[in-house]
């Protein structure tokens, strides 16, 4: 009788729970990385708060819907330089946060995860596109919010296939990044039926990106690089480091589309982006951060949200049981994509569509109309659970 | 004595011949313009002009007027059904997209999907009164038979507001799956059904204990899940049979209103996003966005009928006598 008593208590108690619960406050912190990289192009040139921006948006957001719950997020930024340790740093930051969105270049992810893996404390990693963080490298506490490059990849292959462009020229910058770009677009061909009919290297040897008499040069320097290629239809060039993929495009010998790292490029946002009431975000975004959202921006936002989601729908403040909540099969987060994004359970990676944009318009968003799959379209992106080399501990 | 009841009579008589032929229009959200459909000969008899973005739309109660949220021009216009012509602008602010009026047709509520709020705009003046701080992105709206409370589902934050409608407070969040959409009470009050578009569920809430009571949960086979996103709901004044649009499954799905069980789907045009029974309850009418036209649905049948060809992107849509 007496536990039946106390088990009716205890059930009210947790039904009242429901709305008016104790208050909580959620901290997450924000380890970026300081200095921003410089663009060929002066309109792409990211801003200091790229990414962070997204994340305060998200904030807003979670709060808006957390006074309905008593619930308070707050957020922590921090930015590393190279020179400092960022075990420590992402030490002191855990101490003072329940979760840690990143945008940190692989090996930095990798020692944050490391390091504060014992403590428990879960990292979305926002920022990072590298494949071998899902694949040999992933780690059970690291969420991955950022597509991978062979999602990028996947996507746009998958659309110059429908287009039936598919016959491509490769063109990789001479860097580590560009090259693994390279990989993951050689693996689209590949998987989709493209065919690279060549491939040519272009050495970053140096020099300033914007000079005076820049244009001059390259429009003789992109034409003859582009000469005698063999017939194709579209140039694909590898370029993350950002040296000559946005000379090309109306340069080219051949006159051809450009598609990869610039021209129509695949991405996880575009600010022209207006589709399944994306307007609403990005407008929100404009009118709290006076710029317009970048693809970074957009992924720090969904990370921030993903906590919010899990927070509202556990109502706790309690990180394991949002965490267990992220990770388990009811969960889903709704991003202005068009479909719900679910995280795939043998890697942390959050499945989603993927824009392809060129700059002022969303051409189209992958995966394409026909290419199937058993579990998930979305899963035709990227490596897959039977290709993966990840064992999550 | 006799005059009188030949008289009336009559009256109703006259009143119940055209009974048959009801107006349709169908606010067309990329084509800036609302199409009126003639529901005796299912054909287009004109098309409106409106402001940008045209989305929520509703016969006034009276019948005189219909309104349409034109979000990007910031307000909601307001249409003579006698002209058919724009005639007035109500205040509704930022982006209106939904609203719904109380049983007077005296009071309106707006939801504002830029600054999270719904407004409070008294009809007869034209003026906004109030508003009232609600979740991110606030959608559906609609008011409990009785009158005393007004839903809004807000997309971002997931939720049903409930809020007072005397003291225009929120008195409970019930918290449902992502995206919610649209909501609408069974006639005799005894359920809330909200629709979440990415979530991909219709949630039944209890509105006396204000939590969710079950769930109904779509599967086509052949169609992969995330394809399945409920949005639009109708159901027949008995409450006995609900339809539910499926949005990008082309679909409309028809749901036993007692038992929550999904009897069948309907094959209809692409992207189906909002409905609207005829008055006497024969005809459903959807809009397909995608395919720019409107299906449909005789609903003893439970087939659909009839595809009419209206403008781009066809939203809302709202039936009455003409």
């Amino acid at each position: 009788m007496l536990r039946w008593l106390i088990g009716t208590i205890a059930l009210s108690m947790v039904a009242t729970g429901a709305l008016a619960a104790d208050p909580v406050e959620v901290h997450i912190g924000y380890l970026g990385h300081a200095g921003v990289k410089s663009t060929l192009s002066l309109v792409e040139q990211p801003a200091d708060n790229d990414g962070i921006a997204g994340a305060r948006l998200a904030i807003e957001d979670n709060n808006t819907t957390g006074k309905f719950l008593n619930q308070r997020f707050v957020l922590d930024e921090v930015k590393v330089k190279d020179s400092d340790d960022v075990a420590k740093v992402a030490t002191d930051l855990a101490g003072r946060n329940d979760y840690i969105i990143t945008d940190l270049p692989a090996d930095a992810l990798l020692k944050v995860a490391d390091v504060l893996r014992d403590r428990g404390t879960v990292l979305l990693n926002a920022g990072a596109i590298d494949d071998r963080l899902r694949e040999q490298d992933c780690r059970a506490n690291v969420i991955h919010i950022a597509p991978t490059r062979s999602m990028l990849a996947d996507a746009l292959g998958q659309y110059l296939v429908w287009k039936q462009w598919k016959r491509w020229l490769l063109v990789v910058g001479s860097h580590d990044q560009d090259k693994l770009y390279a990989d993951a677009l050689r693996r689209a061909a590949t998987r989709f039926g493209a065919k690279i009919v060549q491939e040519r290297t272009f050495e970053d040897t140096g020099g300033a990106r914007r000079t005076d008499s820049g244009v001059t040069l390259i429009q003789r320097q992109m034409p003859v690089f582009t000469q005698q290629a063999p017939a194709y239809d579209v140039l694909v060039a590898a370029d993350e480091s950002e040296v000559f993929a946005n000379y090309l495009p109306y340069r080219t010998w051949d006159p051809r589309p450009v598609a990869g790292s610039a021209g129509l490029v695949p991405t996880s946002w575009d600010a022209a982006h207006d589709q399944w009431g994306a307007v609403q975000i990005q407008n929100r975004f404009v009118k709290l951060n006076m710029r317009r959202m970048t693809a970074l921006d957009m992924q720090a936002w969904t990370a921030a949200r993903m906590i919010g989601e899990a927070t509202s729908r556990t109502n706790s403040g309690d990180p394991k049981k949002v965490i267990a909540f992220l990770k388990g099969k009811d969960f889903s987060i709704a991003a202005f994509k068009g479909t719900r994004l679910t995280l795939r359970d043998w890697n942390l990676q959050l499945r989603q569509p993927i824009l392809l944009a060129d700059g002022r318009m969303v051409v189209s968003v992958s995966p394409q109309e026909g290419f199937l799959h058993q579990v998930s379209e979305l899963d035709t992106l990227g490596v897959d659970r039977p290709e993966t080399k990840c064992k999550l501990q | 004595m006799w005059r009188r009841c030949l008289l009336t009579g009559m009256l109703v008589w006259l009143a119940a011949t055209p009974a048959s032929a009801f107006v349709a229009y169908v606010s067309n959200e990329k084509g800036n313009t609302v199409t009126v459909i003639d529901t005796n000969s299912w054909t287009v008899t004109k098309t409106i002009k409106v402001g940008q973005r045209p989305r929520g739309i509703e016969f006034s109660r009276d019948g005189k007027f219909v309104m349409v949220a034109v979000g990007d021009d910031d307000t909601i216009q307001v249409i003579d059904t006698k002209t058919q012509e724009i005639v007035d602008t109500l205040p509704s602010g930022p982006d209106p997209e939904l609203f719904t009026q109380d049983a007077a047709g005296k009071t309106m509520y707006v939801a504002n999907e830029n600054d999270n709020t719904v407004t409070v705009i008294d009809l007869e003046k034209r003026a906004r009164i109030g508003d009232i701080q609600v979740g991110v992105e606030p959608e559906g709206m609609t008011i409990s038979p009785d009158g005393k409370i007004l839903i809004n589902t807000s997309e971002t934050t997931n939720m049903a507001h409930f809020i007072d409608t005397s003291t225009r407070q929120i008195v409970a969040n019930v918290l449902v799956d992502s995206r919610p959409r649209f909501a609408q009470f069974k006639r005799d009050g005894s359920e809330l059904w909200v629709s979440s578009e990415i979530g991909g569920t219709v949630s039944i809430v209890d509105p006396v204990k204000r939590e969710v009571t079950g769930k109904i949960t779509f599967e086509i086979p052949g169609l992969r899940n995330e394809a399945i996103q409920p949005v639009g709901i109708g159901m027949t004044k008995d409450g006995k049979t609900a339809f539910v649009a499926l949005g990008p499954a082309n679909r409309v799905a028809v749901v036993d209103g007692t038992s929550h069980k999904v009897l069948k789907y309907l094959l209809v045009g692409q992207r189906v996003w909002h409905m609207d029974f005829t008055p006497d309850e024969k005809y459903l009418l959807v809009t397909n966005g995608v395919s720019n036209d409107v299906s449909v649905i005789d609903v003893a049948s439970q087939k659909v009928i009839k595809t009419i060809q209206v403008g781009e992107l066809p939203w809302g849509i709202t039936i009455a006598q003409p």
